[in-house]
């Protein structure tokens, strides 16, 4: 035991995440990124195990609150919760307009009270999560907010993108959809320029945000140039339920001029990987024989998702480290 | 610091414990052998190539990683958490022989632990403990099958078990206290 703590104490690399929080891949440097996910590599054994459960995170207590739907995401995270033995609970509330601002700080101060470790918050608002990090004691962990980021959608597509291709520097990632409203669009191009992956974006010029270039990432709406020589295509879903306004005439023209076909996937490399962080509309952003094709990795990104919420809640249940820093 | 084991003495002693396995276990059969990490692993992998030197018999051999077990995790009001890596075991351990190989036994902390995560493989016909250094001040009740040398020592005092694969070479030193 004491050798395993010297060792960590040798290495200037770094061993631990010293923050409370995951709030986006934005604040988080290149060698914590790769920390989590070399934890999940080791997180990832565990999930074929015949008893798969540690117990790392006995008695903590684990609060998952989620304002908007969520299958996948809530799903995963529950998961990774039982096999590290904490405590969790469900709190799934409706798609209504009711919970901003006061109320959901109210709600979280109520669930403080009653002393949870870690809250994994989903919440339709940008920003939902750095308000409650400010709030409160206990970690937060955030599960997508609004259209700001969804940094554990992040984390597990560069680590099955890492498992397959042994890193992300200098490989082509083309990711296409809805570049305007999509949350893992903004948490993917952070993480994916902070390892030096190169990364073209794709999308109708209406849902192409402008100042996108900004982070140091190439904009096209000719998806022919974008997927060339392509190593990864990621596709963001179309968000039926935010298309009020006029982006694009209709979904079937949407699917003709981009949507992800075998002869488009001819234009990347031979052992290109298609991912799609779900819920996926057939027929629009992809089409059925390329989701279902050899090419495609959408349920290893959905098994790798709990490996890497298990290595995000256990690095943060150590907690921030004060002042106390040698 | 005072060198307690040089590289010809460990050498010696991994050959002396090989022979000890195939006695006490009348053989081979049935057996494998697991590392705890770090040191552990190098261990094990130099005793199963021995073991083939003596009987011609492969002998499956892994890696264990007790982090996730340790009953100092989340003990601590707040600290970051230590490193987690892969554990690799191939092979099934149901109705063999595990023989668990680690670097220093000391508190025996870090043998409960590995108790505890082997059992999650599940169910050995039995576990034997091998270190190639067992230093006294012991807080749990577990004593080693196999030890390579017993040395003893003060609390304040630390053994650095370096291995070649590790370390770039092979020696064990006695720290004295006062040294981070």
């Amino acid at each position: 035991m004491n050798t395993a703590s010297q060792e960590v104490d040798q290495k200037q690399a770094v061993t631990a995440l010293r923050r409370k929080d995951l709030l986006g891949i934005a604040e988080l440097s290149p060698e914590e990124i790769e920390l989590i996910l070399d934890t999940a590599e080791a997180m990832k054994e565990v999930g074929t195990r015949p008893i798969k459960k540690v117990p790392a995170l006995r008695g903590k207590t684990v609060i998952n609150l989620f304002f908007e739907p969520s299958t996948r995401t809530r799903t995963s995270f529950e998961i990774a919760e039982k096999r590290l033995s904490a405590d969790t609970l469900n709190i799934a509330i409706g798609t209504s307009s009711v919970v901003k601002g006061e109320t959901l700080a109210d709600t979280a101060l109520n669930l403080e009270a009653m002393s949870p470790d870690m809250i994994v918050l989903r919440h339709a608002s940008s920003g939902a999560c750095h308000l409650l990090s400010r709030i409160c004691r206990s970690a937060i962990i955030n599960a997508g907010d609004g259209m700001h980021e969804h940094p554990t959608q992040a984390l597990l597509d560069a680590f099955t993108i890492r498992e397959r291709k042994k890193r992300l520097a200098r490989l082509k990632v083309a990711i296409v959809g809805d570049l305007l409203h999509s949350r893992v669009l903004r948490s993917n191009i952070h993480l994916l320029t902070k390892l030096g992956a190169d990364v073209w974006v794709c999308g109708p010029p209406t849902l192409i945000p402008t100042d996108i270039r900004r982070f140091g990432v190439n904009a096209t709406s000719v998806v022919e140039d974008a997927v060339r020589d392509a190593d990864v295509i990621m596709l963001l879903r179309i968000q039926l339920e935010r298309m009020e306004g006029a982006y694009f005439p209709s979904l079937r023209e949407y699917f003709r001029v981009f949507g992800m076909t075998e002869a488009r996937i001819r234009l990347a490399k031979s052992d290109v990987m298609i991912m799609h962080p779900g819920p996926m509309n057939r027929g629009v952003e992809i089409a059925s024989e390329v989701a279902d094709g050899p090419y495609s990795v959408i349920l290893d990104q959905v098994a790798n998702g709990v490996a890497v919420r298990m290595a995000v809640l256990y690095l943060l249940a150590g907690g921030a480290e004060h002042e106390e820093a040698a | 610091m005072p060198v307690v084991m040089d590289a010809d003495r460990i050498g010696r002693t991994l050959t002396r414990i090989a022979h000890e396995i195939v006695e006490r276990n009348k053989g081979t059969d049935d057996i494998a052998l697991v590392g705890v990490r770090t040191r552990g692993v190098p261990i094990a992998r130099r005793l199963a190539r021995t073991l083939r030197e003596i009987t011609g018999q492969e002998i499956p051999t892994g890696s264990l990683d007790i982090t996730l077990y340790r009953d100092d995790l989340m003990r601590h009001a707040v600290g970051p958490q230590p490193l987690v890596r892969k554990t690799d075991i191939q092979f099934s351990i149901d109705n063999r022989k595990i023989l668990l190989v680690d670097d220093v036994l000391y508190t025996g902390r870090t043998t409960r632990a590995a108790l505890d995560a082997l059992i999650d493989y599940g169910r050995p016909k039995a576990i034997q403990l091998i270190v190639l250094v067992d230093r006294g001040h012991r807080e749990l009740p577990i004593k080693a099958d196999y030890v390579g040398k017993n040395l003893p020592t003060s609390p304040e005092e630390s053994v650095q078990v370096r291995l070649t694969e590790t370390d770039g070479e092979d020696e064990v030193v006695l720290e004295t206290g006062g040294a981070a």
